[in-house]
């Protein structure tokens, strides 16, 4: 007699990428992966692991430390009809080569009114990781959430990751897709559904983790499992979050927060990357031009990265980053108790 | 027409000695002769002078200001895109930079479509969307904005040539002022590493913007700057120098051998763009020599007639009908409107359900449509 959920079983997200690649690699020969160490090295994060011994040197390829050339090569291989997967080994890397994502691969489309499209996938680790210091711990979601043009994902669990990696290859427009290097090694349900071969979750659409009714908390990536531990203390002291799982960055679906916000009447945002300009911002911005405005008891709290570049020691780094407590601590001041 | 000698009277085609190419790296370069037919000489002919008319018309409308923004004009050059797509074919790919309207002719965008894309009316080949540095065709991807930026994307298009098996190359092109972009050397090298079937073109008009290739570059052999990838030098102001180096780069690279690098030697007689009079950094004499001298159209034209493969009465009815296309273009490009309010918001996905973009203000929504 079985008595869990059909079928659902405990899959790392380094194991949903991984499926999620093997699988469109499989169904579309003109899909291919470049980026450092991606094939001999099986990643440097071990996400294309097995890849290169079962699709070889053709879709497969190891390019030297050259990000702005092998970036432009690999749009302008999706110009040319291929469907390419640019892995950043992480995002931090990838500002050597932005020209090459926004003014080739983000603009091309409008400025040739619609005749060549760019299906390409950029995908790495973005965001604070542990003990990796300032130049290896920027957040990009605000950074590539600005361009129109581009589509940018962040997803937090393992069925996120599989389902937006395969989105995104099968889009026939620029993505970026923000991962997590320390979210990696976490394990997360996978229901039957989602181990299918077709299962994708569709780009610009949130996810409601936790139903709540005192106050909303927005937050993509990492912090979402924080938001849901947070949710976890709150419950026992009577608050009820509801946690939104963004999901998608660009195009952000902001009618979910609306119907939340309309419904707790609080709002609070959460993100690893920096405060000003954020994606917490936009979240506030758009919530007061919108229809949920009307229905804030108080004012919108964001909580972010602390203003600095990530500090090395362990007492520094950690208090750069929201924490669980940060946010219940906001939670509070939203609510006022 | 009202041609004094009958087609008969020609010869149908003249064998021409050309200069031979400066090598680097490898044995032996492209043919020192060359054949033209009467044809092939008319349909070069008519081609250059179409783009010179066209460019030298563009000028009239930026000065009235019905061409805004950047204008980067391509007289003088004539000869490098003509002669580029006379050897190869139609299958093959290109991608060049900013001073792209003579390609994206040759490429066969219409001139009355280039016209009306500069005057930035509906009518033009993007649709009024692009401009000046952002025109595509089939196989022509523009038109790009920024310096050495298409250096990696003609890199990337020839992997996907090699990936796609179906015998085509890619010819990137770029010019004197952008072969010193870094990104430029980080393709060369995968490309050389991964058998790229790229032609490097470096398309070398002495200036990048006001800085000489003197002040410029530690060293302006252009075509030896692939290093390990074999490379020789053009004169770029002799179509048939021009043709004859593409075919010899097209086939290097169809065999299979990888990268190739290929400088033609031009001139601009514009300066950098519109605003640019282009005599501050060098001299009114030196253009005028040039234009005296090598002027491509001139060299072709004296060709033709002095080998009876046409005559000077006959190249005269081409430059006529020439110019009266133009002036139709012109009128087409001034006179077709602009596009409507609404295409503002398109475009910016591709295979994309309609959804709403943000205008000036959250009340202002524009529908984009694939």
């Amino acid at each position: 007699i079985r008595l869990s959920a059909p079928a659902a079983i405990q899959v790392t997200v380094r194991d949903a990428l991984n499926q999620a690649l093997d699988e469109e690699l499989e169904r579309d020969e003109r899909v291919f992966l470049l980026g450092e160490e991606v094939a001999q090295y099986d990643g440097a994060y071990k996400i294309s692991r097995g890849l290169w011994k079962k699709y070889g040197d053709k879709r497969v390829i190891d390019t030297p430390i050259s990000e702005m050339g092998f970036t432009g090569i690999a749009v302008g291989a999706a110009m040319a009809g291929l469907r390419p997967v640019c892995e950043f080994m992480t995002f931090n890397f990838s500002m050597q080569a932005i020209d090459q994502v926004i003014n080739s691969a983000a603009k091309t489309c409008y400025m040739s009114a619609g005749s060549i499209a760019v299906p390409i996938v950029f995908r790495g680790p973005n965001g604070a990781s542990a003990g990796v210091a300032a130049q290896h711990s920027q957040c990009f979601a605000a950074w590539y959430g600005h361009c129109p043009g581009l589509k940018v994902v962040s997803p937090w669990s393992s069925e996120d990751a599989k389902g937006l990696l395969k989105a995104s290859i099968r889009d026939d427009n620029p993505v970026v897709m923000l991962e997590n290097e320390l979210l990696y090694g976490v394990p997360f349900e996978m229901s039957e559904q989602a181990q299918s071969k077709d299962f994708i979750v569709p780009i610009g659409k949130a996810k409601i983790e936790r139903q709540g009714t005192h106050v909303t908390l927005v937050s993509h990536s990492r912090p979402v499992g924080h938001c849901l531990e947070a949710a976890a203390v709150l419950a026992k002291e009577g608050v009820e979050c509801e946690v939104i799982n963004l999901r998608t960055i660009r195009p952000m679906d902001i009618e979910t927060v609306e119907a939340s916000v309309v419904k707790t009447n609080h709002l609070v945002t959460v993100e690893g990357g920096w405060p000003q300009f954020g994606v917490g911002a936009e979240i506030c911005a758009r919530i007061m031009e919108g229809s949920a405005f009307n229905y804030l008891d108080a004012p919108a709290v964001r909580v972010t990265g602390a203003d600095v570049p990530m500090p090395y020691a362990k007492i520094l780094e950690d208090n750069c980053i929201p924490q669980v407590k940060d946010i219940i601590f906001a939670v509070k001041k939203a609510l006022n108790i | 027409m009202v041609a004094s000698r009958n087609y008969a009277d020609f010869a149908s085609e003249a064998t021409f000695e050309i200069k031979k190419c400066d090598l680097h790296r490898l044995e032996e370069g492209p043919s020192t002769t060359a054949v033209m037919t009467r044809e092939e000489g008319l349909h070069y002919y008519k081609t250059m002078q179409t783009i010179r008319r066209m460019e030298l018309k563009s000028d009239q409308l930026y000065k009235q200001k019905i061409i805004r923004g950047f204008c980067h004009l391509y007289d003088g050059q004539e000869a490098c895109c003509v002669g580029i797509e006379a050897a190869i074919k139609p299958t093959d790919h290109v991608i060049t930079a900013y001073r792209a309207h003579g390609f994206t002719y040759a490429r066969g965008v219409p001139v009355r479509e280039i016209l009306a894309e500069l005057t930035g009316r509906k009518g033009g080949c993007v649709k009024g969307k692009g401009g000046s540095m952002h025109m595509y065709t089939k196989n022509f991807y523009g038109g790009n904005g920024i310096v050495g930026a298409q250096v990696p994307l003609g890199a990337g298009i020839a992997l996907a040539c090699k990936y796609f098996g179906k015998n085509e190359i890619c010819l990137t092109l770029y010019g004197d002022g952008a072969a010193n972009q870094g990104q430029i050397f980080e393709t060369y090298n995968m490309a050389a590493l991964w058998k790229l079937p790229c032609i490097f073109i470096c398309e070398n008009n002495r200036y990048g913007m006001g800085t000489s290739v003197e002040r410029a570059a530690a060293s302006t052999d252009y075509y030896r700057r692939g290093d390990f990838i074999p490379g020789f030098r053009v004169d770029g102001m002799d179509i048939l120098c021009v043709r004859e180096a593409a075919k010899f780069a097209a086939d290097y690279c169809r065999s299979g051998k990888g990268p190739i690098v290929m400088e033609l030697q031009t001139y601009r007689y514009h300066g950098h763009s519109m605003s640019d009079p282009g005599i501050s950094y060098r001299t009114r004499e030196e253009i005028q020599e040039v234009r005296s001298k090598s002027d491509p159209i001139t060299l072709l034209k004296d060709r033709m007639v002095n080998n009876n493969l046409a005559s000077i009465e006959e190249l005269k009815e081409i430059d006529v009908a020439v110019r009266k296309e133009i002036e139709e273009a012109a009128q087409f490009a001034t006179t077709d409107p602009e596009p409507p309010l609404e295409e503002l918001g398109n475009h910016i996905y591709f295979n994309e359900p309609p959804f709403e973009v943000r205008g000036p203000n959250q009340w202002i929504r524009y529908k984009s449509v694939s």
